[in-house]
């Protein structure tokens, strides 16, 4: 601790604290707010930077810094000085390997400002909490090591900053005093990252020589760096523009999160104003439906504002009563954002479990909630060398650009122009977890270009002139366990009932309409969607349509459901245990399964998602094929 | 003081530089770094009540729990919160503590559900007899049983990420399995202001709307809009024995003295309120909000110092108790 300096402006700081507490509140009061992170890996010095930030701004108290000063001697990588680092890593696994895993959040303050820095991980297994840690960043610090120069990870680094649309990046080139602070190794430093960065399309960005071990140029400028002639680190901090004030100069946009409805008298609704501001009697349009109003009061706690901006938290009222719900969007009524179900978009790929081309996920986007399904992609990027590559899929820790369908209109704007109207994230339906994040780069025509032919004759008197409700019975269970059987029987029952029916058979479409598709994970998933959209036609056609086949994951057969009307998706769970339909065998495909003569079965090397609330469950271990057949029929009369 | 009062409010309503937008010209305001931390909280308040299906705040009576519930009461004006106040007691709180809880439950119009695990008052587990066993059986398993009792899938809490190193890296939404563990190594990425409350049958999550906010902030938003907190926070003359170089106030006569030992008034403020006696006090003569923002600013511990909570289990304690279940 010997050589930290004792600070001029930290003493007057302390000086007004102490003799004019009011005067010191105010100013306080008055400070704006600045988030940035710090990238760089561990030995480049960056958890010393932060911890040499907090010291120097007071914000490491006596009883941390004994603590730390303990753990520096246990753990510590800096001998007898006080290892900075031990102060940001905080969970148990991080302090043992000496390596930042997760993000970490701090906060210190300057006479201007309030700062939180994300500190994130550098190692490209990491890259996930690094997006996470950048998504709410206004500024980037990116360090380099003065002895190494531009490395690859500068690269990832300064790569990943700019796709999630950082504007002001740092380039701090630390430990200068390990190299005599040498002016030469400094500029060749920055010759080399101009280049790199104007390669990449970053516009501009503000280099220092810095030693974050030692203090130089972080809150004074050194005396050891004469030939500098920028600002110290914290100054620069201090004084660049913050991306919400940015935000308010564009068009307003409040995503509706909840309508506020206490009696009849009140009704508004509330959000956080993503870009722009609003007054009373301003005109706006609500989307997706695309009503105008007016607003007429701007509603807080602390009272009706006159105007409010991007960044606050408010209730708004219209002077109608138009439809307006979460999900919705208010925008000013003569510039609206657009909407569509078709886009391509930038992912960076969160979860262990690689993307599935076709499969349906939950996207969250701004306060809506819709199920997309995401194309192969078009190529992924390497982050160390930016060239971009063929690919299947999308592998944890990738970024890729794919092309990506919702299944209902989403109000959108690209990310490049609203992160909040632009960026979503992508959730797992079966695990709830969160597996991607996405960035909008524009919408795609084609879809708009096709529009819905008008019929005479519609789904409803199609099913009116068979006398019946359509309705697809979805049989999903084990090869073996007697879909097939069960189903012909309840066809020739509703056959002698003088209903209007048609079995899709696994097999027998596979002999047709699907001869092109095998049986990896994505054929079966694109299997399943195009018989869902066959069941789909036949229903409008006024049939009730029985499908047998395998369909082992629960989101495909969700998808299936999502597609008909409420009601009209039978899920049929034939339950027979694997160990009864492996005895059975009909087929003898079990044996080649377990000879692995055949590939991908499910049971035997592929899972089998048994349904969590099928419409009908069938135990074959209890009930035999006809007493099967009867219940499935008196479910779908309503007789039972 | 109230001069100080009108000296703020004159400057909040302090527009700033007019800006051009889109051939408009708009007044735009410049938040705050209060301003965008209130905003904050209050969407992700809002979050919770859009996505879940029976969400509650945790209510402890300290500053952070004040604050939160101020922001609770902004977030819905002017409906009430459309959740329920929950306070897992440990019959072991300050006097002072209980009746302000009582007055805001009444003053928010919200319900106050209060609850102290039956096991635990069966045993009469105090924290002089029983050691860590009062925090684990009262607090963490408590806390468990409450939620599972009224069957809640999201609760509020106060946690800051500046009070403790494993805090500082815990998210927003923080996920809970079915027994409330927590797996930091395994939590979800949070991007941009985008929550995933998502959760499958019998999981929770717990949320911390002012986790960016600092000690400071805290004190400064309470003296901007008049927070109603306990006065334990303020110095006052009060009945104190030193302890293992901790100040502890002696609030009632459960409270066991030492042979000799005799409780000596000295003026003292708390930092931070639990237990009563596993609170520690500190000698002050600060007596309104800016006096104690002057000691908190001058001091040179930091808050949760007071608190024997922290320092079991080594260095990672707070981490352990968070698997376990603690909040």
């Amino acid at each position: 601790m010997t050589d930290v300096n004792t600070k001029e402006d930290v003493y007057v700081v302390d000086k007004l604290i102490a003799e004019d507490i009011d005067a010191y509140l105010v100013s306080h009061e008055h400070k704006t707010m600045l988030r940035f992170i710090t990238c760089g890996s561990v030995d480049d010095g960056k958890s010393t930077l932060i911890g040499r930030m907090l010291y120097d701004s007071k914000m490491i108290f006596e009883d941390q810094l004994d603590a730390l000063s303990a753990d520096s001697k246990k753990v510590g990588t800096q001998g007898q000085e006080i290892d900075f680092a031990l102060l940001v890593d905080g969970l148990a696994a991080e302090r043992e390997q000496g390596i930042t895993i997760d993000v970490a959040y701090r906060f210190f303050n300057t006479e201007k400002r309030k700062f939180i820095v994300a500190d994130c991980p550098g190692h490209e297994q990491y890259t996930r909490n690094m997006v996470t840690g950048a998504s709410t960043a206004d500024l980037a610090v990116i360090l380099i090591d003065a002895r190494k120069g531009v490395l690859v990870q500068t690269r990832r680094h300064s790569y990943l900053c700019h796709l999630i649309g950082i504007k002001n990046i740092v380039l701090a080139v630390n430990k200068m005093d390990l190299v005599d602070y040498d002016e030469v190794v400094f500029d060749a430093i920055v010759k080399d990252y101009t280049e790199f960065a104007s390669s990449i399309g970053i516009e501009s960005f503000t280099a220092m020589p810095i030693s974050g071990f030692k203090g130089d140029n972080i809150t004074t400028l050194s005396e050891n760096t004469p030939w500098y002639k920028g600002t110290t680190l914290v100054e620069h901090l201090e004084t660049v523009e913050v991306l919400s004030s940015v935000d308010a100069d564009k068009p307003f946009r409040l995503p509706v999160q909840w309508v506020n409805r206490p009696n009849l008298d009140f009704r508004g609704f509330s959000g956080l104003i993503a870009t722009g501001g609003v007054k009373a009697g301003d005109k706006i349009r609500v989307l997706p439906s695309g009503k105008t109003s007016t607003i007429t009061r701007v509603v807080t706690y602390d009272g009706d504002l006159e105007e409010a901006v991007a960044g606050q938290s408010v209730t708004v009222c219209f002077e109608d009563e138009i439809d307006c719900s979460r999900g919705s969007v208010i925008s000013v009524a003569d510039n609206p954002p657009q909407t569509a179900d078709q886009f391509e978009s930038t992912f960076v790929w969160l979860a262990d479990e690689a993307m599935i081309p076709g499969r349906a996920y939950w996207l969250k986007l701004g306060t809506q909630m819709v199920s997309a399904t995401v194309q192969e992609p078009k190529y992924t990027v390497n982050v160390n060398t930016m060239e971009h590559m063929a690919a299947k899929t999308l592998e944890l820790n990738a970024i890729g650009v794919a092309e990506l369908t919702t299944d209902k209109q989403v109000v959108f704007e690209p990310y490049a122009e609203n992160r909040t109207l632009g960026g979503f994230i992508l959730i797992d339906k079966m695990t709830n977890a969160t597996v991607a994040a996405g960035m909008i780069n524009f919408s795609l025509r084609r879809s708009q270009n096709v529009h819905w032919q008008a019929i005479d004759i519609d789904r409803k008197q199609h099913a009116n002139l068979k006398n019946q409700k359509p309705a697809v019975l979805w049989f999903t269970g084990l090869s073996g366990s007697g879909k097939s059987t069960i189903a012909n029987m309840v066809e020739k029952k509703l056959h002698r009932m003088n209903r209007h029916t048609f079995l899709l058979d696994g097999d027998n479409v596979r002999h047709g309409l699907n001869k092109d598709l095998g049986f990896t994970e994505a054929d079966r998933i694109e299997n399943i969607r195009r018989v869902g959209e066959v069941a789909k036609l036949m229903t409008d056609g006024g049939l009730i349509v029985i499908t047998a086949f395998i369909s082992p994951f629960q989101a495909d057969r969700e998808m299936v459901r999502s597609m008909l009307p409420d009601g009209e998706f039978i899920e049929v769970f034939i339950d027979t245990p694997l160990k009864v339909a492996e005895a059975r065998d009909v087929k003898g495909l079990y044996k080649k399964a377990r000879s692995g003569e055949l590939k991908n079965f499910t049971g035997i090397d592929s899972p089998y998602e048994a349904p969590r609330n099928p419409e009908v469950r069938i135990d074959t271990t209890v009930l035999s094929p006809e007493e099967a057949a009867n219940l499935i029929v008196d479910t779908l009369l309503g007789d039972a | 003081m109230s001069s100080l009062r009108n000296a703020i409010r004159a400057q909040k309503t302090d527009w700033g530089h007019p800006t051009k937008a889109k051939g408009r010209a708009i007044l735009m305001k410049t938040l705050t770094h209060l301003d965008r931390l209130e905003a904050e909280a209050i969407h992700i308040i809002r979050e919770v009540v859009a996505e879940a299906d029976k969400p509650v705040m945790l209510y402890s009576v300290g500053k952070d729990s004040a604050v939160m519930l101020h922001l609770a009461r902004k977030a819905f004006y002017p409906s009430p919160p459309p959740f329920p106040l929950l306070h897992v007691d440990t019959t072991w709180k300050f006097k002072a503590m209980y009746e302000l809880r009582d007055k805001m439950a009444r003053d928010s119009g919200m319900d106050l559900l209060v609850y102290q695990n039956p096991e635990a008052v069966e045993k009469g587990i105090n924290p002089f007899d029983h050691g860590a066993l009062h925090t684990d059986m009262w607090k963490t398993e408590g806390l468990k049983q409450a939620l599972d009792k009224y069957g809640f899938d999201a609760a509020f809490g106060g946690a800051r990420r500046d009070e403790e190193k494993s805090r500082a890296k815990e998210r927003i939404f923080s996920f809970r399995t079915s027994s409330h563990g927590w797996d930091p190594k395994n939590q979800r990425p949070e991007l941009w202001n985008l929550y995933n409350a998502r959760k499958a049958k019998g999981e929770s999550i717990r949320v911390f709307p002012i986790s960016n906010w600092t000690e400071l902030d805290i004190w400064q938003y309470i003296h901007l809009n008049e927070i109603p907190i306990v006065p334990l926070y303020f110095a006052d003359k009060r009945p104190t024995v030193e302890r293992d170089g901790m100040l502890l106030m002696v609030d009632d006569d459960r409270f066991p003295l030492e042979p000799g030992e005799v409780p000596v008034m000295r003026s003292i403020r708390f930092r931070t309120l639990g237990c009563y006696p596993l609170t520690g006090a500190v000698e002050s003569e600060a007596k309104t909000l800016p006096e104690v923002i002057q000691e908190t600013l001058l001091t040179t511990t930091s808050e949760r110092q007071g608190r024997a909570i922290d320092k079991d289990a080594g260095g990672a304690g707070m981490e352990v108790k968070k698997q376990q279940g603690y909040f």
